[in-house]
């Protein structure tokens, strides 16, 4: 089966391993990091993740080696004492959360740098590797599995990452609700704190899997910086869980190649690329993104420019005034600038309004559109005089802004609940409804 | 089932060692509609959480239908308040509704058809069928609060325990609520809601529980909701208490 693959050219069996092994731990570290996420403990993660490393000096200096099982067995352990201590910290000693998490995982991580220098000099526990980690070395350290010879950073994290997908099938139901009301979880019997504990235990893992070949930059980000794009993009928590997913692997193979190709660290390379990916989707999200809530804002700006043009032009018609009103004008009335601009010529390209030399006129479209509009701005300034009692020069301002959100259904409402529907409280005419509404 | 739904004894609740309620003994009717009132800071919440096991006992008993609760989970339907919960969440109406299944469910099984069928019908219910497949942060609040009580209703219990279900809700859904509660009543079912709307509770309410750090009250609306009663409820808190609770946390004598 590997056949094919010992015919590739080193080069490039490197650039499969190096992906492979980063694509795997950021994906095992994003699905834990969306549960994360959304339980508002993104913190945690990076706090578990620093916690760990007395662990692991202890579980060094207990059995003498740096075998996985007993590393794993170490930071498990931390990673325990770290929940359990933020929340005794928490709940018990009446310190903010962020604050208990703060001095816990500091205190600990710096407790774990003085034991490597005390005791961790004999291996190659080092905090500058644990930090920054060596992902494009992971091709050096290699082990046989079933006759292939495969990194070894590979068979340390391909299961932890089965352990994880295992555990969230598993699960599903009770992480679900368990993350959204613990409370409503423990009345059900399916007892909330054990499956944060569990989940816990399943953050120290990962990290502690990940630790030796990627570092800790890479785990922290991955935790938190995939789910917390994803919860960009989608409403639903599968689907959340597959594009973290697929934001990860994608991180892994484009940090890899910028690496190669800026001769830099891949871990970096890879926690930069997701950075990015975050980024993207807080500008471009369809629903959550900022360009779409600007696009948003200026439709909604344009429209009312372009509705207080046309109700402008009515009144006018209405007064019967002497001259048509001039474009210049117009657009100076509403504000002027780009936006008037704007508006202007949408009415114009609508055919809502004429163009006579520098003259404006409404066309019948644009007639019963501001007729909408004016009958819109009347009734509520009906409403406000007759149920709310205010003074008769209070109510046009606040229905200049009012009108332009009234529709058919709130029309219809207000005209019911007011009893003078003919003319509004300056003895105008309040045009009649529209063909839809009166149906 | 001859033992009443829910029996309270001697029950005193506390936060960080200081008691918040005392000495709670407490007998809920069965197939009743019943308020708990109180002010601000009465235990109201508190009451709840402590029998559902949210919250330990610093001392007492509570029984479920003559059993502890750990028993008679099944038998049980909790809705939390509205704002307990983060409304972000990436779940639908029908996800959250689906949710009440889960007790019965059990560990590990997960929901299928049938539990998905069971919480389209509750959801239903409360006239929200057409919104099903929202996220949850698109509706509105009477509506969250409406899809919270299709969760309950999804539970099947027998009791019902509702922290202010109607608060923050127009008009129309908290006729829409208490329509629904009627019908859980009128169905054999036991529903205690904690209430603020004094005005509301003649017409709510079969049977009120008065409560002010410890029970002031509790019985029939119409001998228990008087103004004796309720001047005793609101009518300033017992210093005494405070004092008293204040002291056990710090957990000496001197005054």
């Amino acid at each position: 089966m590997f056949d094919w693959f010992s015919q590739l050219d080193p080069n490039t069996q490197t650039d499969i391993w190096v992906i492979a092994v980063g694509a795997m731990t950021n994906t095992a570290c994003a699905l834990l990091g969306c549960y994360l996420v959304l339980r508002r403990m993104s913190l945690l993660g990076d706090a578990i993740s620093h916690a760990v490393l007395p662990g692991l000096v202890v579980a060094f200096v207990l059995t003498g080696s740096v075998h996985i099982v007993y590393m794993a067995a170490g930071a498990l352990a931390v990673g325990m004492l770290t929940t359990v201590l933020i929340e005794t910290l928490h709940r018990h000693g009446g310190v903010a959360e962020d604050a208990s998490m703060g001095v816990v995982f500091t205190s600990l991580f710096a407790l774990g740098v003085i034991l490597i220098k005390r005791y961790g000099q004999a291996v190659d526990l080092d905090p500058d590797c644990v930090l920054n980690g060596l992902l494009e070395l992971v091709v050096v350290n290699r082990v046989e599995i079933a006759g292939y010879d495969v990194p070894r950073a590979l068979v340390t994290i391909a299961p932890v990452l089965l352990l994880n997908v295992v555990f969230i099938v598993l699960f599903w139901k009770e992480l679900l609700i368990s993350s959204f009301d613990p409370a409503l979880a423990d009345t059900m019997g399916l007892k909330a704190g054990w499956m944060h504990y569990l989940l816990m235990a399943l953050v120290a893992l990962t990290t502690v899997a990940s630790f030796e070949q990627v570092g800790s930059i890479l785990v922290i980000a991955m935790l938190i910086v995939p789910g917390a794009t994803a919860g960009l993009l989608c409403d639903r928590l599968r689907t959340m869980m597959l594009i973290s997913a697929v934001i990860a692997v994608a991180s892994a193979v484009l940090g890899h190649f910028a690496a190669v190709q800026f001769n830099t660290n891949t871990a970096g390379t890879m926690s930069v690329i997701v950075g990015l990916f975050y980024l993207a989707a807080v500008l471009l999200s369809p629903q959550y993104g900022v360009l779409s809530a600007l696009a948003r804002n200026l439709r909604t700006s344009l429209r009312i420019v372009r509705e207080d043009l046309l109700g402008m032009l009515y009144r006018l018609e209405e007064l019967q005034a002497e001259r048509a009103l001039q474009a210049g004008e117009a657009k100076q009335a509403v504000g002027g600038g780009w936006l008037a601009w704007l508006g202007l010529q949408s009415l114009l390209r609508r055919g809502d309004v004429q163009r006579q030399g520098e003259l404006l006129r409404l066309t019948a479209s644009g007639r019963q559109q501001a007729a909408q509009l004016i009958r819109a701005h009347r009734l509520w300034e009906v409403y406000l005089v007759e149920r709310l009692g205010l003074p008769l020069d209070h109510v046009h301002e606040p229905a200049m802004r009012m009108e332009h959100f009234i529709g058919d259904e709130l029309q219809q409402r207000l005209a019911a609940e007011t009893t003078d529907t003919a003319t509004d409280p300056h003895g105008r005419e309040i045009p009649p409804g529209s063909q839809k509404t009166e149906s | 089932m001859s033992a009443p739904p829910l029996e309270i004894h001697d029950m005193t609740v506390a936060y960080h060692r200081k008691p918040v309620l005392w000495d709670i003994d407490l007998t809920v009717p069965e197939g009743k509609l019943i308020g708990i009132l109180g002010p601000n800071g009465a235990g109201k919440s508190t009451l709840i959480k402590s029998v559902l096991e949210l919250m330990p006992l610093a001392s007492g008993k509570v029984t479920f239908y003559g059993q502890p609760y750990a028993r008679q989970r099944h038998l049980v339907g909790y809705v939390p308040q509205r704002e307990s919960v983060d409304w972000d969440f990436p779940v639908t109406a029908l996800d959250v509704v689906t949710m009440g299944t889960y007790g019965q469910l059990g560990w590990f099984r997960r929901p299928g058809a049938a539990q998905h069928e069971a919480a389209g019908r509750c959801l239903a219910q409360v006239g929200l069928e057409p919104l099903a497949r929202r996220q949850i942060r698109q509706l509105s609040g009477g509506q969250q609060q409406r899809v919270f009580l299709a969760r309950a209703l999804a539970q099947n219990a027998q009791i019902y325990f509702m922290d202010e279900p109607f608060a923050g809700v127009d008009a129309a859904t908290e006729q829409a609520i208490i329509g629904l509660l009627q019908r859980l009543r009128e169905g054999g079912k036991t529903v205690l809601v904690v209430h603020h709307d004094l005005q509301t509770v003649r017409e709510y309410f079969d049977h009120v529980i008065l409560l002010n750090m410890r029970l002031i009250a509790a019985g029939p609306t119409a001998s228990t909701f008087t103004t004796e009663n309720l001047n005793r409820t609101y009518g300033g808190r017992l210093t005494v208490l405070d004092q008293a609770a204040e002291a056990v946390r710090r957990g000496d004598r001197r005054q």
